[in-house]
């Protein structure tokens, strides 16, 4: 990988050896990597390679496929109605009831199959006061299981469209849909935020490899012109220039808020640390107010942080011609469409059983 | 109001903040980068802080604070700043208030 910072931690194979430099490889080599798991499974001849060639094969199918939430969604709601008027409420309670139960086990399927974090029925991170479930959090993740099926169909129309040499005025109109779907996301995360910014800024929405990299909630902005470089060149000197410079603010930013997430945390010690007796302390009010305001500011720091992100994709595709940007957005979404892979490999790979 | 008028033309960067706000302390840190020392006014320690509070926001603030002026104008809060040093508009903007460095 090209390193335009050297405090980059994510320095691993160069994506020249990956084959990922043009042209672009297709999703096929990775399909095949898929198939030689499960075959040497398979070989393996173990009683335990059973369920992990289950496991590894469905992994391979769930994401190839284009997960189609709405058909499955259809084919649930699709069942046969009552025709008995007298029983036909009750009935269509229950069938309601069961519809509801079988939406929940199909998205926990698919969530379980992307690599997702999937909730079992001992964690109540979901659950509100009384077990009610947090709404807000269960739309958020819902709604992102299509963002990420969305991502897919635009990454691969940008790849089509720089294969087939269109005009630059179509595929300005497809880098802006592009961004435009990225800004979809901020925005729906602002929305899981104010639900619940634990669980946003924990990352607990996205794949293992993610968090890995994670920095408040998402990706590092300045990082994504590390990815982007090798693939938008060559650059003018006034490009070069600019590009320079947008990486040196969006480290600086990062920094900014860094320290200040820091100043938080700091905050939130102070608050809940004080005055700790032997005999409990009757007014424990005020250092929980404190501590609470404390944690209101979260929600702006993750919200500043998708700023961030939003304004270094907007920035880096001002600095870039049509067909440049085109490049990096395509690079952007095949490498995180890998990372996430690549969590979902590591799930399902052989392991040893004792 | 007329001490927000005041404090706000001081020279240079002028940063309305409060102890307690960690995205005005980011906003610091940035400019401190900058090689700017900006001046901060703790609104929550001066006796008129809900006065100055309206003000601000009578200004075009969206949040009281941080809110930051640089000579006497009003840049915006931490979305404006971050947006316009990701742009190159910011470091033009303060360098006749970058500190000497000899």
């Amino acid at each position: 990988m090209e390193m335009m910072s050297s405090s980059s931690s994510t320095q691993a194979v160069s994506f020249r050896d990956m084959g990922m430099y043009e042209p672009f490889q297709q999703l096929s080599g990775w399909e095949n990597a898929f198939n030689t798991i499960t075959t040497s499974n398979q070989n393996n001849n173990q009683s335990s390679s059973t369920v992990l060639e289950v496991d590894a094969r469905a992994e391979a199918v769930a994401i190839y496929a284009q997960a189609n939430y709405t058909s499955l969604y259809n084919s649930v709601e699709a069942e046969p109605s009552s025709n008995n008027d007298q029983d036909e409420d009750q009935i269509n309670d229950k069938m309601k009831r069961r519809l509801a139960q079988n939406r929940e086990a199909a998205r926990k399927s698919r969530l379980r199959k992307k690599g997702l974090c999937v909730r079992n029925s001992s964690d109540t991170s979901y659950l509100g006061p009384a077990g009610t479930m947090n709404t807000g959090i269960a739309a958020f993740e819902m709604e992102y299981t299509h963002w990420l099926e969305e991502q897919n169909k635009r990454v691969s129309e940008v790849r089509t469209a720089l294969q087939a040499h269109i005009s630059d005025i179509e595929l300005r109109m497809l880098v802006d849909t592009c961004l435009k779907h990225y800004g979809n996301l901020f925005r729906m995360k602002a929305d899981a935020a104010k639900a619940d910014v634990f669980f946003l800024i924990s990352g607990m929405w996205r794949t293992s490899t993610e968090r890995f990299f994670q920095w408040i909630g998402g990706f590092r902005p300045s990082e994504l012109l590390n990815v982007v470089m090798p693939y938008v060149e060559p650059l003018t000197d006034q490009q070069l220039l600019e590009v320079r410079n947008l990486q040196q603010s969006s480290q600086q930013a990062e920094e900014a808020l860094s320290q200040g997430l820091d100043k938080l945390q700091q905050g939130l010690v102070e608050s809940i640390a004080v005055q700790i007796r032997v005999v409990e302390s009757v007014n424990q009010g005020a250092q929980m107010a404190s501590a609470m305001e404390n944690l209101q500011a979260l929600e702006t720091f993750a919200n500043q942080a998708d700023h961030l992100r939003q304004q270094t994709l907007q920035q880096m595709s001002k600095i870039l011609t049509t067909r440049q940007a085109a490049r990096g957005l395509l690079a952007l979404g095949e490498y995180f469409h890998r990372l996430r892979a690549l969590s979902s490999l590591w799930a399902a790979r052989p392991r040893e059983h004792t | 109001m007329d001490k927000v008028v005041r404090i706000s033309s001081e020279k240079g960067v002028v940063i309305f903040s409060k102890s307690s706000c960690c995205m005005s302390y980011a906003v610091q840190v940035l400019f401190q980068d900058l090689g700017v020392h900006p001046t901060v006014h703790e609104i929550d320690k001066d006796p008129d802080c809900r006065e100055i509070e309206k003000a601000l926001m009578r200004l075009g603030c969206s949040t009281p604070v941080p809110a930051i002026f640089v000579g006497g104008k009003l840049v915006g809060s931490t979305n404006e700043v971050m947006s316009m040093h990701l742009s190159g508009t910011l470091v033009p903007l303060v360098k006749p208030f970058q500190a000497n460095l000899c």
